[in-house]
């Protein structure tokens, strides 16, 4: 196994693995409530600074809540979009790619269109305009980032499927009788999954911004669930009083960013030579 | 080996080198040849003889894989190889100069004519601007073109190929380089064309006294305008000696048969008719010996 | 020939701007959720609302209130902003200076950035400092404005405290100005400490923007270069005695750049886009910033005039693009 022996992926998927963990047992693993105000307690540097408070280790924000406990809370937003999101655009796009790559024609040129139009707005207006009109909310942020990123997986799967359907074993299957979808599905789609993949990766690293992005925009969930853009935004405003709750959900979104991204790049230069670069 | 008669122009002795890529395979078994002055020393061998290794390690671009394991390169009483970069650089362009093989792809297709042919001699002979495009314009007169102002102020892909190769012997030339190194530089070409250019080297190198070392893999080619020739085969030197003595009686059953293969040696051909496989056998037996004997290389 | 093809590139993008703007001007009517709800006192009557309506032009039908507003646009008529009573035009106008600046700014700074590290990349080649700059790159790869933009605050609000976080200029400075190109024209006046104080608001958005697109160009630019350095023609001249850093500039750079100069172009408009989440953290008073408050706010005409205004930026720097690849192309250009 070549990707076992990449210490980029080994290192990255292992962080990602540590966050699911981290998310799915967040009430067992957060010392403190991540909602629990007590304003006696506000704005408390990290352990190992003056006037810092033992239970807190990361310090408190404005309200006197738990920054580690938030950030902790927020990992869970955060992963539930990547894997949702990201997930539903590549299954959204994947599906138009095969059919614009396979049936050709019609259809491709219709859905290539398409992607040329969405591709010539800007994502990051696209989305706040869709979550104006769509209103706010987790689900609107999941929907807005599949609405906006189904082009990648599209783009990407139909030069793949018309590729791979001029190869020989495609023919095969047709002169020996398989019907078009089953074909579609059966011998294309697993030639195409490894790009897939290492997209789905990259797309993730990709959603978990966004999410933060509009949640420190204030257009994400609503203020009562931690959110690492939301503590963001709380930061931002009290950064001079205390810079730790800006930056421990910084580091928190940047060290997941990378981690999707090496990982992605990782799995594209193992499992596929095209994506290579 | 014939002996010089007076002190070679390049005397490179003893080159051997070896492949690190390929488990240390030699490339280069002890070659010895001289240029003398105003010498065309004829260098011939298939692709993979180690001819354009001989040149690249003239000119101090070696690829990374491969290593010079022994041997000097003598040039003016100095070791080329031992030169540091900067002292290198002072030599290459000034006195040791290129004829390439690919006229199409050794032309910068974004600068024009112009600016290649005069950057060499404003940074090597300390020409000005001026004078070095009236020194470009006469150059391209000498190489018989004949309308230089239109070709000095043309983008490479506006030539010929013929036209090309011309301008890029210019500039060789043009630098008044003791050395010029040929490097097949009319096998991209049509065959007449290849003539007109073969002439050309031959009458530059004539006016300017310049040594020639000409690599080529066509015997034919070779006899048109070389003084002396030597074969390679898998790095090895067969056979050396005065061009019409080795055409007229080849010594070595390795030029026989690459004489036989392209018979009409006034004409060049394109390409090598394949050797006889006794004849390789031979070889390989031959190099196995040189190599057991020189205690030096580790293959088969 | 060449022209005709941008212009026909240039014609398809403005027919889909206008679908975008049908698309956008629906959307923003179907949906639940009006301006007027939002702007009215909990205690106004509904006739009062009807009338607010009314004199925004909502109360029409769909039909009607798109035939305004195109009848609008072709007369140069915005419409007027809900939320900030002025004419919509002249909003943008007001906003769209500080944007520019800040925009051209970040991409000058991108292309210097990321130009220089790839070649000095791609004279390190092969040696451990090229391994250095590639795996510091590919984090660099990783991150995006926001993130740029939030570690800067961080690093100059807390470690560094030099530089101004939020704003443009110093209100005290923002006076006796003709145009709105405050940077531009403090410089042309020669009013240089006016300039530099509106530099220092200025290097903390640019470098956030800079950043992401100097990691795309030291990928790409130092891929062709190395590339680039291997042709004959470069060989040749290496033969000719010239140093590594002359072959770079003089024989690689410029047959090497057509693929950045492109991609650089589309990843121009990514910066564009970025400007606004970057706009909004350093309450920076440009476009971007404005559209997010827009949207917040509901205020359609405004939106309407945004989209407009972000697509035409994106034709004018595809078809900018096209040009300037064609002008470096001397093949192109003689075709």
């Amino acid at each position: 196994m070549r990707l076992i022996s990449d210490p980029k992926v080994v290192v990255a998927g292992g962080f990602i693995l540590f966050l699911i963990v981290v998310a799915i047992f967040a009430p067992l693993i957060a010392p403190q409530d991540p909602l629990a105000q007590n304003l006696l307690t506000a704005t408390l540097p990290p352990i190992g600074f003056p006037d810092a408070e033992p239970g807190f280790l990361l310090g408190t924000d404005g309200l006197g809540r738990d920054v580690l406990s938030r950030v902790i809370f927020g990992s869970r937003v955060s992963l539930t979009v990547a894997f949702v999101a990201a997930g539903l655009a590549c299954l959204i796009g994947s599906i138009l790619g095969l059919l614009a790559g396979y049936l050709g024609t019609f259809a491709d040129t219709v859905i290539s269109r398409l992607v040329d139009v969405w591709m010539a707005f800007p994502p990051v207006l696209l989305s706040i305009l869709l979550i104006a009109v769509i209103g706010t909310g987790l689900h609107s942020v999941i929907i807005a980032i599949v609405v906006i990123d189904w082009t990648r997986f599209c783009r990407v799967v139909r030069t793949e499927t018309m590729s791979q359907a001029q190869m020989d074993y495609v023919t095969a299957a047709q002169a020996v009788g398989f019907s078009r979808p089953a074909i579609l599905f059966r011998e294309i789609l697993p030639n195409v999954v490894p790009v897939l993949i290492a997209l789905l990766t990259l797309e993730m690293g990709i959603a978990v911004v966004v999410e933060a992005i509009l949640s420190f925009v204030g257009l994400s969930v609503s203020s009562d669930t931690p959110t690492w853009g939301g503590m963001i935004a709380e930061g931002r405003q009290i950064v001079h009083e205390g810079w730790w709750v800006l930056a421990a959900p910084l580091a928190a979104l940047f060290a997941t960013v990378v981690a999707f991204n090496q990982l992605g790049d990782g799995l594209a230069r193992s499992l596929d030579p095209v994506l290579r670069r | 080996m014939t002996a010089p008669k007076t002190m070679p122009r390049l005397a490179i002795e003893d080159l051997s080198a070896i492949s690190l890529r390929d488990g240390n395979r030699p490339i280069l078994r002890r070659v010895s040849l001289d240029v003398g002055l105003g010498e065309v020393h004829g260098l011939v061998g298939e692709s993979g003889a180690g001819k354009s290794t001989i040149a690249k390690a003239i000119l101090g671009i070696i690829p990374s894989q491969v290593r010079i394991a022994g041997g000097k390169i003598g040039f003016e009483g100095r070791d080329l190889l031992t030169l540091s970069g900067s002292a290198l650089r002072a030599v290459l362009g000034r006195d040791i100069a290129l004829v390439p093989q690919d006229p199409t792809t050794a032309l910068n297709p974004s600068r024009r004519i112009d600016a290649q042919m005069t950057d060499g001699l404003r940074l090597k002979r300390g020409l000005s601007a001026k004078e070095a495009r009236l020194r470009a314009h006469s150059l391209l007169e000498e190489v018989q073109i004949r309308d230089p102002d239109r070709v000095l102020a043309s983008y490479p892909h506006q030539l010929s190929g013929g036209m090309r190769q011309r301008v890029l012997i210019a500039a060789a030339f043009g630098l008044e380089p003791k050395l010029v190194i040929a490097d097949e530089p009319t096998t991209a070409l049509d065959v007449t064309v290849q003539k007109q250019i073969l002439r050309l080297i031959r009458a530059l190198q004539e006016r300017h006294g310049t040594s020639v070392l000409f690599v080529s893999h066509d015997l034919g080619v070779v006899a048109k305008i070389c003084d002396r020739v030597t074969v390679l085969y898998m790095g090895k030197v067969v056979e050396q000696g005065a061009t019409a003595a080795v055409l007229a009686a080849p010594r070595h059953a390795y030029t026989k048969a690459l004489l036989a293969a392209n018979p009409r040696y006034d004409r060049p051909d394109t390409g090598l008719e394949p050797t006889p496989p006794e004849v390789i056998t031979a070889l390989r037996a031959e190099i196995a010996a040189f190599d057991a004997g020189s205690g030096e290389a580790r293959d088969g | 020939m060449l022209l005709a093809v941008i212009a026909n590139r240039a014609a398809m993008a403005l027919v889909t701007l206008a679908g975008v703007a049908v698309v956008v001007f629906i959307l923003l009517r179907v949906v639940p959720g009006d301006p007027v709800a939002m702007m009215i006192s909990p205690g106004a009557s509904a006739a009062d609302i009807a009338a607010l309506k009314a004199h925004y032009g909502l109360d029409a039908p769909l039909l009607v209130q798109f035939g305004i507003w195109t009848k609008g646009i072709v007369e140069g008529d915005f419409g007027t902003s809900i939320t900030l009573h002025r004419h919509v035009t002249s909003v943008l106008a007001d906003r769209l200076p500080a944007t520019i600046e800040l925009a051209v700014m970040a991409l000058f700074v991108a292309v210097t950035l990321g130009g220089g590290i790839a070649i000095v990349g791609t004279l390190l080649r092969r040696t451990p400092g090229e391994a250095v700059i590639d795996g510091l790159n590919s984090v660099m790869l990783a991150v995006p404005d926001f993130i740029w933009a939030l570690a800067l605050v961080l690093l100059f609000a807390v470690a560094l405290p030099v530089l101004p976080l939020t704003g443009q200029i110093d209100p005290a400075l923002a006076e006796g100005f003709s145009t709105r190109f405050y940077l531009t024209e403090s410089v042309l006046t020669g009013r240089f400490a006016v300039a530099g104080n509106i530099l220092s608001h200025m290097i903390m958005p640019t470098l956030a923007l800079a950043l992401p697109l100097a990691a795309v160009i030291v990928r790409l630019l130092k891929q062709s270069l190395k590339e680039a350095m291997l042709q004959d023609y470069v060989l040749l001249a290496r033969i000719k005695g010239f140093g590594e850093l002359r072959l770079v500039l003089q024989e690689a750079l410029r047959n090497a750049i057509g693929p950045t100069l492109a991609l650089t172009g589309v990843q121009f408009t990514f910066l564009i886009g970025g400007t606004v989440i970057v706009e909004r953290i350093f309450a920076y008073p440009g476009i971007g910033n404005l559209a997010i408050d827009a949207i917040i706010n509901r205020d359609f005409p405004l939106i309407q005039g945004l989209v407009l205004l972000f697509g035409l930026i994106f034709i004018l720097i595809n078809i900018g693009i096209d040009l300037t690849v064609a002008a470096l192309k001397p093949r192109l250009r003689h075709a």
